[in-house]
């Protein structure tokens, strides 16, 4: 058996966010994902078929149209910001609360020259990737529901991307906050659950009182929806440079915020 | 900058670290040289896990200077990582995944280049004797290959440097054999080995060195040998009988000024060939580090 290895030489300089590190953490999130992505899937189809049975098929009947849209195009595009909003927030709380408390994977990698920015940056990492896929679920069985397919869906992914990037962030930053796990019921209901239905998702948000409205404006899933909305309908303005601003904003604030907070609190 | 020969494998200068108004680690000064076991005994709360942390950056010392095969911490800490390898207390293994998996996702992280880490994998299979497990999903290893895993997870980039956080805690005494075993080649192949343990047998099998720590400094520091001379001399009587006399027995060392301890039913004199014929009636045996340990801590541990 030979372990040592007699070495005087220096080891390249190790900065920050080094794409080594990152890929290490993202190989081990990859090994996971390839014992439960059935599971991931089958959520992800079975979720928007729900919304569009409901909505879809229930206030279908009723409303046959939202402004331009057809009310399955309006629903089935609105469900997309709802998928990514589900694989991104809930990851980054459950995953990184498991992780770090219970299963003390993060203390495992943190020993090893990986720094908390970096553990942290490639979860979200990882996580948006995924739910910027996963957003694309809505549209394919809106496909079933007469939706045209579009080239410029595939911009959805990157739109996913940017949205997930920042609730997996915003999902770290209250798994680091949180003192138990059932603190999350807190944000859950009157966080998420709130911003996932005034967003435009299954309704317009002209209809709500200005407050509220006002309220919504701020609310990164409404400027998804939106934006998801003009790139698969082919419905662009200007204010959809709005929308890219403030996703990329919100995603960048977070992320700094959640890696910030969670350095405190692995590093003693 | 890095001496192009660092003197000690682990140096540390008065070193503080504390929590609030708990001070974990107490002025400690401490120094590794390379290519020894190096054992750190004390009980627990002595701040040895503390140590461990600050020497992986995972505890920023409030006070003092450290370095780490020639790195300045927490500046460099990241390259001193990269050259040392961890075996943590808790198991912290990813309980979903294959040895195979856990040794790949940690050969990357320590930068084992692509070609290499194959080979790398099966090496650190091999020293843990675990490549008929290879495949096997954590969650089904028994608690002895957890902890073989973990040691293998600690290895796969050949470190010079391991540092090994109460390595044998809470296991049966057959699994702890092999476990020394394996700690007892990397030795032998040259590897500086940093151990913090609460077994006296472990420190006393293993390690080259050993410091006591107590209250989060280092109290004494030797070979085992040379402690066991130093704080509890060669021979120990040990007196048994009912608790009345044992009582007696102790106010009697008090006054004759006779290091004593309680050990379990019986009381041991310490230094029992220094008593010229009036050592009590009882078993003789030669001193051991736990007499020692005792001596300098007042505080009993396995």
């Amino acid at each position: 058996m030979t372990v040592a290895e007699p070495s005087s030489q220096r080891p390249p300089r190790l900065g920050r966010l080094e794409p080594a590190a990152l890929a290490g953490v993202m190989s081990r999130d990859m090994v996971l994902f390839k014992r439960y992505w059935k599971a991931t899937t089958f959520s992800s189809i079975v979720q928007p078929v729900i919304y569009l049975l409901a909505f879809g098929l229930g206030f279908g009947s009723l409303i046959h149209h939202v402004g331009h849209f057809k009310y399955v195009q309006y629903v089935a595009t609105g469900v997309v910001a709802t998928a990514v909003l589900f694989s991104s927030a809930f990851p980054g709380m459950f995953n990184t609360f498991i992780r770090w408390q219970f299963q003390r994977t993060y203390d495992a990698l943190l020993a090893a020259p990986v720094d908390v920015e970096e553990l942290i940056t490639a979860e979200i990492l990882w996580i948006s990737i995924r739910s910027g896929v996963y957003g694309l679920a809505p549209l394919i069985v809106g496909f079933f529901w007469g939706l045209t397919p579009e080239p410029a869906m595939l911009l959805v992914v990157l739109i996913g991307f940017v949205t997930g990037f920042g609730f997996a962030s915003f999902g770290v930053l209250v798994a680091a906050v949180a003192k138990t796990i059932d603190n999350f019921n807190y944000v859950t209901s009157a966080v998420l659950t709130p911003m996932f239905l005034v967003a435009g998702t299954f309704f317009p948000i002209s209809q709500l009182p200005s407050g509220l409205r006002t309220i919504a404006l701020f609310n990164p899933l409404y400027h998804c929806v939106a934006l998801v909305r003009d790139v698969s309908l082919q419905h662009f303005s200007s204010g959809d440079l709005v929308h890219v601003a403030v996703l990329l904003v919100w995603a960048l604030v977070l992320w700094r915020l959640a890696v910030w907070r969670l350095e405190q609190r692995l590093i003693d | 900058m890095v001496p192009s020969a660092p003197p000690a494998a682990i140096e540390l200068r008065s070193v503080v670290k504390r929590f609030g108004e708990l001070t974990a680690v107490d002025h400690l000064d401490l120094t590794v040289p390379n290519g020894i076991c190096f054992g750190l005994l004390g009980p627990n709360g002595a701040g040895k896990s503390t140590t461990m942390r600050i020497l992986t950056a995972q505890a920023i010392a409030t006070e003092g200077s450290i370095s780490v095969l020639g790195y300045q911490l927490p500046e460099e800490s990241k390259a001193a990582r990269m050259a040392m390898g961890v075996v943590p207390q808790l198991d912290n293994l990813d309980v979903e995944l294959t040895c195979r998996q856990i040794l790949t996702v940690f050969a990357r992280l320590y930068r084992v280049p692509g070609p290499d880490r194959a080979a790398a994998v099966h090496r650190a299979l091999e020293i843990a004797n675990l490549t008929g497990r290879a495949d096997t999903i954590v969650r089904e290893l028994s608690g002895g290959m957890r902890r073989r895993l973990l040691v293998a997870r600690g290895l796969i980039h050949r470190p010079r440097l391991v540092l090994l956080d109460e390595p044998t805690v809470g296991l049966d005494p057959q699994v702890r054999q092999e476990l020394w075993t394996l700690i007892d080649a990397l030795r032998a192949d040259g590897v500086t080995l940093l151990m913090s343990t609460h077994y006296i047998e472990e420190a006393e099998r293993l390690a080259d060195t050993v410091a006591v720590m107590s209250a989060g400094r280092i109290i004494a520091q030797g070979t085992p040998a040379e402690l066991v001379l130093d704080h509890a001399g060669r021979e120990v009587v040990e007196v048994y009988g009912p608790p009345a006399q044992l009582a007696e027995l102790e106010a009697d060392a008090e006054r004759r000024g006779w290091r004593h301890r309680r050990s379990g039913p019986a009381v041991a004199v310490l230094r029992a060939e220094q008593l010229d014929g009036n050592a009590p009636d009882g078993v003789r045996r030669p001193a051991n580090l736990e007499d020692a340990f005792v001596a300098l801590t007042g505080q009993e541990i396995e």
